[in-house]
């Protein structure tokens, strides 16, 4: 155990990790009045947070999710207001389209469940999805369309959180990396690498795909693996392509999506994952993804088949066995919550993990089921 | 040993004079080109059907140019040459390319990237009107297409390359309106001492400037640019600046050529994860390298511009010395004598290099003083008001945050004519020493390239490696 100096700060809560969910998670502890301190290795939303494809899709989540993903979605609606600042929201809409007869079951399937969990989509058939959204390839059989759902600036919504916060009163440390986590007495002590410490009754592990490390050190490590999804984007084009568009196959090669912002570019992502290294902070695209992901891009939307890729890019993402997050309560530690692995699809979720997590952190406990989501499902014995 | 895969990037001076090396001991390197014809910026070869002579074409320079050209006609049944190509990116042991729409990962030993320079660019009010050009730019319409960029050209900046496409013009026929330095005269007093490392060099330059004068160009040192003044229909009709004297005046003419000395283009070497160094005397991060070249990458070298603005003779012998470099780290018998030959050539270019960004220095505080209107980044058209907000309100201190949130250096140049006087911006916006702004990261690919691109029909299924 370290030996225990005056503090450099002592709240309510101290949050571990500035992403979406950390840097949320503060600003909805400020809306209920508690302290916090947010801690931040480096920039608040500069890992996956920061550089995600930027997807606010509800359509195709494990279903028992999406009261956490209609939560999370109201907010997106207000989150200007919220915070102040524009993390360009557009509500344009999603459309997940399949290639195969087998496929268009799927997605009928899904939007009568997803109904009964308040999530309304919209199925169009093969001619009538051409009509309204012509940019569509040919090879499109249906599609299951989310109007409410859409996509927003991945660059900008952590940070706008984080500087809401502060503004708020949270205190916000960022290139403070921290190294021990440990309960003494009635208070979590949480250290720095540069031996700065900070002091609280309740701790909220945020820390993404370093969430485990964290976690481990109150014995409760997690299976996760970690990838980097693989982005690209186009010079600017003719501003088209409102809704985002997805592909909803079981053949990894053909998942592709993507959305055009009003300033022109095409964002693109899926298909196989590449190496991403937590340790090193470092995460690749592999050429031949790319090459993957061009003729997909061509088969969903054709007119693209001639635009130039100016960039490409990674980031740095925890997977759970089960494609499901770890967020809730200790179950070991009281005052004790994660909120971390969240599979690839957390930026959609921040707002209303943040939200959340509050409410549980601050109430003792939230509407929104969380079950699934222990990590007592990766206890041993 | 003899069976090793040695690519070279490029097909300048430098790339030319590695392959002549590589060749020679009997390796048949790759050599990648972007461009369709060898001889790289500076002695850049005519389109097939052009004939206008070398002494023409290269002026001083045309004994030096011939011999490379005869030099790489000489060795294109011994080396694999793949002009029209792009390397877009490398991964660890292979190189990424692009020819006529087709992609190929084509593994290496041995990496040389010789990949040139460009115009160091510092923004100026009215810089994105039509009839801006960058003195690179000038010069590639007067030598490829024997074309001049306007009827009545003045050209602004500094450096060597500032006289010498002035004079290219002037001689060419073209109105040249005046040339324009933003160094002041008494810093190449200073750099003198550096200069005459190369006497015969220094005395062209000298040469150079009073041809320019004799021709009655107007040649003022010590300017400060203020605007270029125009409409975004009719584009530039004037030069606007602050002269020694402190006066400001505009200059009519109807185009202007700009740059600032050099910049090497480095992505390739970022890609390759070399490790960069911030040199203070040029104000720029340059990949780190030793004496012969070698990265902080094994198997990765860097010669020419594309690491140190050592000019045409200097990329010839870094070239070379990069090739024997990774000729002995392939385990080739290399004599002792040859390289310390190549090192004392690439030590004295190196001082004169260092003459010239004492003489031709950045100007840097010009940054400061950009008129919050003015256009950054020209790609995404963010002005220097709005980099200076996400600096100062944002909290933006580090020039890829500012990326992230203000789009300086995300278009289709990817920052690298922006990035250099973005952080002189930021860092001037809250006072802070521009290294600590950073710079910004290199990512794949270094050029755009097309979505119908598909990779090389033996290519298909190749793995590069293998998710963590
Ligand atoms: C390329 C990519 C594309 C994606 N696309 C989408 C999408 O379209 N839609 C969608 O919903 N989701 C998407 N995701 C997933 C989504 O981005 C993530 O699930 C979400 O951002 C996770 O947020 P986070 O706050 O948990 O993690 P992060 O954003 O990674 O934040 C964790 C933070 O904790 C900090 N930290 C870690 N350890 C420590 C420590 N010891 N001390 C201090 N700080 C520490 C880190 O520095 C980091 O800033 C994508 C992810 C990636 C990588
Ligand atoms: C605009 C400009 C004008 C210049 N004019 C003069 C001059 O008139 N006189 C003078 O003394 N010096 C001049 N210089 C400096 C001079 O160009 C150099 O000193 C010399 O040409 C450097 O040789 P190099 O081999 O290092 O690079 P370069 O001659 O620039 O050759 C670079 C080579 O790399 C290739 N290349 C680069 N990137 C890639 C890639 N990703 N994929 C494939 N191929 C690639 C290019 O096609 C080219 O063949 C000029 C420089 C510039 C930028």
């Amino acid at each position: 155990m370290n030996p225990i100096k005056t503090p450099t700060a002592q709240a309510d809560v101290i949050v571990v990790g500035g992403g979406i969910m950390g840097a949320a998670s503060a600003f909805f502890l400020r809306q209920r009045g508690r302290s916090v301190i947010l801690l931040e290795r480096g920039l608040v939303g500069q890992q996956a947070s920061g550089v995600n494809f930027g997807n606010v899709r509800r359509q195709g989540r494990f279903l028992p999710q999406l009261p956490l993903a209609n939560r999370s979605r109201a907010i997106w609606g207000r989150l200007n207001e919220l915070l102040g600042e524009d993390a360009e929201f557009l509500p344009t809409g999603h459309i997940r389209i399949c290639y195969r007869d087998e496929q268009v079951g799927v997605l009928e399937q899904y939007a009568k469940d997803a109904r009964t969990y308040g999530l309304d989509l919209e199925m169009i058939g093969r001619n009538a999805l051409r009509e309204r959204f012509p940019f569509i390839g040919p090879e499109a059989l249906a599609g299951s369309y989310s109007p409410t759902d859409g996509h927003a600036n991945p660059r900008l919504a952590a940070p706008a959180f984080g500087r809401a916060a502060a503004r708020n009163g949270a205190q916000v440390f960022e290139n403070t990396e921290i190294a021990v986590v440990e309960k003494t007495g009635e208070d979590f002590l949480v250290s720095a690498t540069d031996g700065r410490q900070f002091r609280a009754p309740a701790l909220l592990i945020a820390a993404g795909a370093w969430g485990t490390h964290l976690s481990s050190q109150f014995g409760e490590p997690v299976p996760q693996s970690v990838h980097g999804p693989q982005m690209g984007v186009t010079e600017p084009l003719p501003y088209r392509i409102q809704p985002v568009l997805g592909v909803s196959t079981t053949v990894t090669e053909e998942v592709v999506y993507l959305r055009q912002i009003p300033r022109g570019n095409v964002i693109f992502g899926g298909g196989n994952r590449g190496p991403a290294y937590p340790d090193l902070r470092r995460s690749y695209v592999l050429p031949t993804n790319t090459m993957n992901q061009l003729p997909q891009l061509k088969r969903l939307v054709p007119a693209l088949a001639n635009v130039n890729i100016i960039r490409v890019w990674s980031g740095i993402e925890a997977y759970l066995p089960d494609d499901r997050p770890v967020m809730g309560p200790s179950s070991r530690v009281p005052g004790l919550y994660y909120a971390f692995g969240f599979c690839g699809h957390g930026f959609q979720l921040g707002p209303g993990v943040g939200d959340v997590m509050a409410e549980l952190i601050d109430a003792g406990a939230t509407s929104t089921p969380l079950d699934p989501f222990s990590i007592a499902r990766f206890l041993q014995g | 040993m003899a069976g090793s895969r040695v690519i070279v990037v490029g097909a300048g001076p430098a790339g030319v004079r590695a392959a002549e090396i590589l060749a020679e001991a009997g390796l048949a390197p790759i050599v990648i080109n972007e461009g369709s014809r060898d001889g790289g910026q500076i002695y850049r070869r005519q389109p097939d059907n052009f004939s206008r002579p070398p002494s023409k074409l290269y002026g001083t320079e045309a004994a030096k140019a011939t011999a490379l050209h005869a030099a790489f006609d000489g060795l294109r049944r011994r080396v694999d040459y793949r002009p029209d190509t792009l390397a877009w990116n490398v991964t660890p042991g292979v190189l990424h390319t692009v020819h006529h729409g087709q992609t190929q990962d084509i593994p290496f030993d041995a990496l040389i990237v010789c990949s040139g320079a460009t115009d160091r660019l510092m923004p100026v009010k009215g810089w994105n009107l039509s009839g801006t050009y960058s003195l690179g730019a000038a010069q590639i319409a007067l030598k490829a297409q024997a074309v001049s960029i306007g009827r009545r050209v003045a050209f602004l900046g500094t450096g060597p390359l500032l006289y010498l496409v002035a004079s290219q013009y002037q001689a060419a026929g073209a109105e040249v309106a005046g040339v324009f330095d933003t160094s002041p005269f008494a810093l190449r007093v200073k750099a003198l001492p550096k200069l005459l490392a190369r006497p015969a060099v220094l005395a062209k330059g000298l040469a150079l400037v009073a041809k320019l004068k004799r021709a009655g160009i107007p040649v003022e040192t010590g300017v400060t640019p203020v605007e270029i003044a125009g409409t975004p229909d009719a584009g530039v009709s004037g030069l606007v600046l602050r002269d020694r004297a402190g006066r400001v005046r505009e200059i009519a003419c109807d185009a202007v050529a700009l740059g600032y000395h050099l910049r090497p283009e480095t992505q390739l070497a970022d890609l390759a994860r070399c490790d960069f160094a911030f040199d203070a005397e040029s104000r720029q991060w340059l990949p780190t390298i030793d004496a012969d070249g070698r990265s902080s990458v094994p198997g990765v070298y860097l010669a020419g511009d594309g690491a140190r603005i050592l000019g045409a003779d200097g990329a010839e012998a870094a070239g070379a010395l990069a090739a024997l470099a990774a000729l002995r780290d392939l385990g080739h018998d290399v004599a002792d004598g040859r390289i310390d030959a190549l090192r004392r050539d690439c030590a004295r270019m190196d001082r004169f290099r260092r003459g010239l960004v004492e003489a031709f220095p950045w100007p840097a505080a010009n940054a400061a003083a950009l008129p919050d209107e003015t256009v950054v980044c020209r790609c995404e058209a963010i002005t220097a008001g709005e980099l200076r907000r996400v600096a100062r309100a944002m909290g933006a201190t580090e020039a890829n945050r500012a990326k992230a949130f203000s789009r300086v250096g995300m278009g289709r140049c990817q920052g690298r004519y922006c990035g250099q006087a973005g952080a002189e911006i930021i860092a001037a916006a809250i006072d802070t020493p521009v290294e600590s702004v950073g710079r910004l990261r290199g990512q794949a690919p270094v050029k755009p390239f097309s979505l119908s691109a598909t990779p090389l029909a033996d290519q298909k299924g190749t793995e590069q490696g293998t998710p963590a």
